[in-house]
């Protein structure tokens, strides 16, 4: 990556408070342009907050942050052309139809006419045209959440921040859209994103921080945030029976007789094995798995990340 | 519109657009925004003068059918600038679709200067709609077209920016109905629309003074019939006050973000 190129977001020691709650602990965070940067924690680790004070909509108790070099608070106006913000919530406007939101969007950010090719274009890549025409109020969710998409996009920013963009959408469209997501990074937009769905930012994020009480308590690539936890799990399907005594140090998680074990070492697998036989219990199903992103945050954070886990998704609690 | 759209510097096509949507906002909603106070200010009139009209007589020369008009046009045209700043300010927050223009470039001053003009106009659109309506059946003069102008626009522009302020203040539509049903409904009712506030004892024409609604309605009036219970310039100077006061507040709730940017 270039070194000399500004970052695309730059932030400095901010802390925000609200009364006495501190939701930010002195964060420092620089992004750089053309990453894919994933912002990943529990409830109320200050994720929203932090990206409120990117988007100009909260102001920071102490620090700075910048946008492509703009300042958010002393040059807000530069700092919020440069940047798109998709929204958590399916918020809407109810007298207009999709394409005349986009345009009124578009023309907040000083675009005209000339700018209508560009949202003709962001409403078909989005799979918007046949609903182009259609009032915000009449869509399902799901074609919600991609015109607020489509609305990020409408100024051509270069930084684009998504807050859990793929939140209750089906499978399809969260393809749909990691697809289009990924696309927009290939073309040179940094990408920020914050999302429930820790296999999501495995899939797509070259760099991740972790937060956690208003700080970050780490902030690596996904790459070496995995190597630093060569463990794996295995994951025995006992049925009625309950795990041996001798191995509950080892358990992560258990119940409807499947029982995700943490292993350090390799050879830990005969172990278990042999405690089961000690104990009469059989193995009806047994699975390898690699350490992913909730067992790094789960080291790093010391709890339980706060929702369930399947082999699709890992669910880390709202932002 | 697009012609003023290539017009319009960049720096300026969002307050421009802002305003645009704002305009086309109320006008889907015609039948509610401007149609309904037409019919409302109608009845009033229809109503008032009936029950009224051989029994009182404000101004000489004056019939009391063509006393009411300037009043119910400049109360519908005072109420509907309120409305239309407070309750989209109040809807957008409520529905979070404010966060679609707290993220733009839009300063403080382009944000009140576009919600402001699109509660002039249709303060206006309500306040012509209901005078032409109303011709048809009264006898209308008008002496100083330019102070009409002047207190209509005065007027819209005190209202729109009173609206803003009860938007920005209010959380939910249950707030900003106590505005409308206990501020600006009294102030309207009481401030000379359907008599002159010398018919009034002394001790309420004192109270009448302190209510600046009484100087929008004067002056508007005085623009049709050349008399009016007060000096048409003590109203101007009266109403321009409040304005720049109210001005100066909204403006300073928009630029330290209270109630939108914690």
């Amino acid at each position: 990556m270039d070194k000399k190129l500004t970052p695309a977001v730059k932030i400095e020691k901010i802390h925000k408070s609200f009364g006495q709650l501190h939701a930010l602990n002195g964060i420092d965070l620089t992004i750089e342009q053309g990453e894919f940067f994933g912002l990943l924690g529990p409830n109320g680790a200050g994720k929203s907050t932090l990206i409120n004070i990117l988007a100009g909509l909260l102001k920071p108790t102490q620090g700075k942050v910048a946008i492509m070099g703009h300042d958010v608070v002393d040059n807000y106006q530069a700092a919020r052309m440069s940047l798109g913000v998709v929204p958590q919530e399916l918020v809407f406007d109810p007298f207009f139809n999709v394409r005349e939101m986009l345009r009124f969007q578009a023309g907040y950010f000083g675009r005209g006419r000339e700018n209508d090719a560009w949202v003709d274009e962001v409403i078909e890549n989005l799979g918007l045209t046949d609903k182009a025409q259609t009032n915000m109020r009449k869509l399902s969710g799901g074609m919600k959440r991609r015109a607020l998409i489509a609305q990020a996009l409408v100024h051509k920013p270069p930084v684009i921040v998504l807050d859990e963009p793929t939140a209750g959408v089906d499978v399809e469209l969260r393809q749909m859209l990691w697809a289009f997501i990924k696309k927009l990074n290939n073309d040179g937009h940094t990408i920020i994103l914050t999302t429930h769905y820790l296999e999501e930012a495995e899939t797509l994020c070259e760099r991740v921080a972790m937060m956690k009480q208003g700080k970050i308590v780490a902030l690596d690539t996904t790459s070496n945030l995995l190597s630093k936890l060569p463990g794996k799990n295995l994951r025995l399907t006992l049925g009625q029976a309950s795990l041996p005594s001798t191995l509950l140090p080892m358990l992560k998680n258990g119940e409807n007789g499947i029982f995700t074990l943490a292993l350090t070492e390799l050879n830990q697998i005969e172990f278990a094995l042999s405690e089961l036989r000690k104990a009469n219990i059989s193995v009806q199903d047994m699975q390898l798995i690699e350490a992913d992103l909730e067992d790094v945050f789960m080291s790093l954070v010391g709890e339980k990340a706060g929702g369930e886990k399947s082999d699709v998704q890992i669910h880390l609690g709202d932002a | 519109m697009n012609l003023i759209d290539n017009l319009i510097s960049p720096q300026w096509r969002g307050t421009y657009t802002l305003f645009k949507k704002e305009l086309f906002r109320f006008w889907r909603v015609a039948f509610q925004t401007v149609a309904s106070p037409v019919l409302t200010s109608l009845l009033y009139l229809l109503i008032f003068s009936h029950v009224l009209e051989n029994h009182v007589q404000v101004y000489k020369d004056v019939p009391y059918k063509a006393f009411l008009i300037p009043g119910l046009i400049m109360m519908s045209l005072l109420q509907n600038a309120f409305a239309n700043s407070s309750s989209s300010l109040v809807q957008s927050k409520i529905m979070g679709s404010i966060v679609f223009v707290l993220l733009t470039p839009i300063s403080y001053a382009q944000f009140f200067i576009a919600f402001l003009a699109a509660a002039i106009i249709r303060g206006f659109l309500v306040g012509f709609s209901i005078y032409f309506v109303a011709i048809w059946f009264v006898d209308l003069s008008i002496v100083h077209p330019l102070w009409i102008f002047v207190f209509a626009l005065l007027g819209s522009a005190l209202l729109g920016t009173f609206g803003i302020i009860a938007g920005i203040w209010s959380d939910k539509f249950d707030q900003m109905a106590a505005f409308q049903n206990f501020v600006i409904m009294p102030l309207t009712f009481l401030s000379g629309v359907f008599y002159s506030i010398h018919s009034l004892p002394p001790f309420w024409q004192a109270v009448s003074k302190f209510n600046p609604f009484f100087y929008m309605i004067d002056g508007f009036r005085y623009g049709f019939f050349g008399q009016s219970d007060i000096s048409p310039w003590l109203s101007f100077v009266v109403v321009l006050s409040f304005l720049l006061g109210l001005a100066w507040l909204a403006l300073k709730m928009l630029k330290s973000g209270y109630k939108l940017r914690a």
